[in-house]
């Protein structure tokens, strides 16, 4: 694949790990580890393993957002780190 | 706590990032994983043995097949982990604390938007799983995308609505129904006097040579998958969503 | 521009190694569950993504057949030599009618004059174990979250030392 994008989608990567742990609100949050999922699909459709990337684009950035924000919102919204 | 753990990452992070230095380069055709006769004759022999162009769905349906089978067991493990976790069956059980009461107005914008979405989701879940051999998908992806309409159809409206289309106790046959499916092709390859799992043999009850009984066999085991991940999927958000209760939803 | 080729030859395994320490930190130091499982999720990011830079071959396309190398095998069954025309890798094989045959009369090898490049494909066996664990993790983040909501119920705070307080002062 072409290094530049992989060197970029990387990047973003940890960025938005970092993000999505640091962030007070969850709803954010979890809203932010689905632009990272959806990232780290985008990183293995680069690397031809595109019958991953499109699980991924399916079940991390679909349906694990929304299990998250179900939890989020019969919970609390509000985290203390 | 913060500082212990800290440390101890640190540590893993440095152990693990002086391993680095020992691994193959990035996409050497020659590095052990690649070069390995398993992953080459994955690769060359796939095609002559089973008639299948996606290698991936290939392996993952009929040469791991014992392996899939108990993945898709372990799903269903989690969503009757789930209901016994969270369910609750008495109505006046319900915990009011945070529990919040969302007034459900009908939005004619959202409501219209997925009354034209969800049939064009279906129809495409169905293609991905049919379609597993000949292109990136097969039963969990199309699986996950089904799930997800019905996800949708409680999202837009309420649990309510949804639960006219996917009562609990259909959802729970559905999910084993999925996994008798699959069983059922290896049970099936079994009294034919083969291995569990080995299609091959089912040349003898379908009307096929036994290359092209490997490539049906594994669109019927990609069906029974997909049927338990849609069945499991819209489970555990039905259950999470509404605490339990399965009264109302978002 | 050799240099960020040489930096990028190792780029990815460094990087894997980044988020999975930042998943593993946020398991073990963060209060809220929420973000744990978040945290464990990003972990399972990360060992995939390792699994899937190993199967990378350079030059190397999807593990899926083109059209033309399937076809090819069909149209030889029926129509001779002349299904050649679309496809370049399988000229040197014999094209006749003498397919290999087990003692049923069934062929032992589907569209043998068929040639499959071993390195042109990428390696498919890491492709399938990540898959399935992909949609295993959804399973097990969903159980987590159960898990949550249940101490949510019975505590009312979903925060891991306050949780410790509760059950320190007998609630």
């Amino acid at each position: 694949m072409i290094w530049q994008f992989d060197l970029i989608i990387l990047v973003f990567l940890v960025i938005t790990a970092i993000i999505s742990l640091q962030v007070k609100d969850l709803l954010a949050a979890s809203m932010i580890y689905g632009v990272y999922s959806f990232l780290m699909c985008l990183l293995w459709a680069g690397m031809a393993a595109v019958d991953v990337a499109f699980t991924e684009a399916a079940v991390g950035a679909g349906v694990s957002s929304v299990f998250l924000i179900a939890t989020v919102f019969r919970t609390s919204r509000r985290s203390s780190d | 706590m913060k500082s212990l753990a800290l440390i101890s990452v640190v540590i893993t992070g440095w152990l693990l990032l002086s391993a680095v230095g020992d691994f193959p380069y990035w996409g050497d055709p020659n590095s052990p994983a690649n070069s390995y006769r398993l992953s080459q004759h994955f690769v060359t022999e796939t095609f002559h043995e089973t008639a299948v162009p996606n290698m991936v769905t290939a392996v993952l349906a009929d040469y791991r097949g014992y392996d899939t089978m108990f993945e898709t067991v372990v799903i269903f493990t989690a969503g009757i982990a789930i209901i016994s976790i969270l369910r609750v069956f008495r109505s006046d059980d319900q915990v009011a604390s945070g529990q919040t009461v969302y007034e459900k107005r009908p939005d004619l914008i959202v409501d219209t938007t997925c009354r034209l979405m969800i049939p064009i989701i279906q129809l495409f879940a169905l293609y991905v799983i049919a379609h597993g051999h000949h292109s990136p998908g097969g039963g969990f992806q199309g699986g996950v995308i089904f799930g997800a309409s019905f996800i949708l159809i409680a999202l837009s409206r309420d649990l309510q609505a949804a639960h006219k289309w996917v009562p609990e106790n259909r959802v729970l046959n559905l999910a084993g129904i999925g996994i008798l499916i699959y069983a059922g092709f290896g049970l099936v390859a079994m009294f034919l006097g083969q291995n569990f799992l080995d299609y091959a043999i089912l040349h003898k009850v379908m009307p096929a040579t036994p290359i092209e009984a490997r490539y049906h066999s594994m669109l019927g085991v990609e069906i029974g998958v997909a049927f338990t991940v849609t069945a499991i999927m819209y489970s555990i958000y039905s259950n999470l969503v509404s605490k339990g209760t399965m009264k109302e939803g978002l | 521009m050799e240099f960020f080729e040489a930096i990028s030859a190792k780029f990815n395994y460094w990087i894997y190694v980044i988020i999975m320490m930042i998943g593993l930190y946020a398991m073990i130091a963060k209060n809220n569950m929420v973000k744990k499982l978040i945290g464990m999720s990003i972990f399972q990011t990360a060992i995939i993504l390792f699994y899937v830079s190993i199967g990378v071959k350079d030059g190397a396309t999807i593990p899926i057949l083109y059209h033309d190398q399937v076809h090819a095998g069909h149209h030889h069954d029926d129509h001779g030599d002349d299904a050649h025309h679309g496809s370049t890798d399988h000229h040197d094989t014999s094209h006749g009618g003498d397919h290999e045959t087990d003692e049923f009369g069934y062929p032992t090898r589907h569209a043998p004059d068929v040639h499959i490049d071993g390195d042109g494909f990428a390696n498919p066996l890491v492709h399938v174990l990540m898959l399935t664990a992909i949609v295993v993790g959804v399973s097990t983040l969903g159980v987590g979250l159960a898990i949550t909501q249940k101490l949510h119920r019975e505590f009312g705070t979903i925060e891991e030392n306050e949780i410790h307080d509760l059950i320190k002062s007998g609630k």
